[in-house]
């Protein structure tokens, strides 16, 4: 085995994903390079991966949150942007989490809005979710019904 | 600020709503990170040496396969230091191989041995179901905020 040198070390990357009809990845990045400093910004087909020392990366990010707060998603990333470990400009096909940032993503326009929703009403008169531990009991007449829906 | 545990710990979705809301997520980006910025040998893609199934003994037997207890070493720290949990248990996303399966069923396994506050969700199917999500979710952290 070799001995492994890290680069990047200190630093922090995070996704900065885009489901928006008003903001594009290209008009974020284009602000990201206007207000960073000493930072790196990837564009990519779904927003932005920013990598630098902690403290500047969070600033950035809540300056670009605060164009679209109820579109723009953000996430930790463990590798930095270009990774040869983790790019797919060196293994081929889709990068190895991929999938997961996809079926999410189909998700997010319900989520962003609840939150636009959010806005206008308060958290606490929404009725809870169904409980995805509460496995509810067959009703009897609903078993007879399946029962005479079986016979017939 | 309350350091929550999020299963899928890859889930964009909790990791941005715990931190929108004023909480520490706990993810599977941050182990990561912490191992490939470590220097040591030589072990990619992720940076997982023979020394970590010897880690993840701590929270799985030793005739748990070894796959299992690799992952239980990014995972099993970020499950003592957490302090509340969020759940999805229809996440599709996170089927993987047997390894994965069962690290899913150790992990939620260890979250409801633990007396900390957890909420328990599925994920939204349309936009009715959006605002529930949102709102249980931000009920949750912002009751957390006041426990503390």
């Amino acid at each position: 085995m070799t001995a492994y040198t890290p680069t990047h070390v200190g630093s922090v990357t995070k996704y900065v994903m885009v489901e928006s009809f008003d903001i594009t990845p290209a008009d974020l990045a284009l602000l990201g390079y206007e207000i960073s400093k000493g930072v790196m910004i990837k564009e990519t087909c779904f927003g932005l991966v920013i990598s630098g020392k902690e403290g500047e990366v969070n600033r950035i990010v809540a300056e670009l949150r605060k164009i679209d707060p109820d579109h723009i998603f953000v996430k930790d990333r463990g590798f930095p942007p270009g990774d040869a470990r983790r790019c797919r400009a060196n293994l081929g096909g889709a990068r190895p989490g991929y999938n997961g940032l996809e079926y999410e993503m189909s998700i997010i326009p319900y989520v962003s809005h609840g939150l636009e929703a959010l806005k206008n009403i308060d958290e606490k008169t929404v009725p809870p979710m169904e409980d995805p531990l509460e496995h509810p009991l067959l009703d009897i007449y609903k078993l007879k019904k399946l029962i005479d829906a079986q016979e017939s | 600020m309350v350091k929550v545990f999020i299963y899928p710990a890859t889930s964009l979705i909790l990791s941005d709503m715990v931190a929108r809301f004023g909480h520490t997520p706990l993810s599977s980006a941050t182990a990561i990170r912490e191992r490939i910025q470590t220097a040591g040998l030589e072990s990619p893609p992720l940076q997982i040496t023979p020394e970590e199934p010897k880690k993840g003994l701590k929270w799985a037997a030793v005739e748990v396969p070894a796959g299992v207890r690799g992952r239980m070493s990014l995972y099993g720290p970020m499950i003592e230091a957490c302090e509340a949990a969020i759940i999805i248990n229809d996440a599709d996303l996170a089927f993987g191989c047997m390894g994965c399966a069962r690290t899913n069923e150790l992990i939620k396994f260890l979250i409801h041995q633990k007396t900390i506050p957890r909420l328990e969700l599925n994920y939204p199917k349309n936009e009715d179901e959006g605002v529930k999500f949102v709102a249980a979710i931000k009920r949750f952290l912002t009751e957390l905020r006041g426990a503390k």
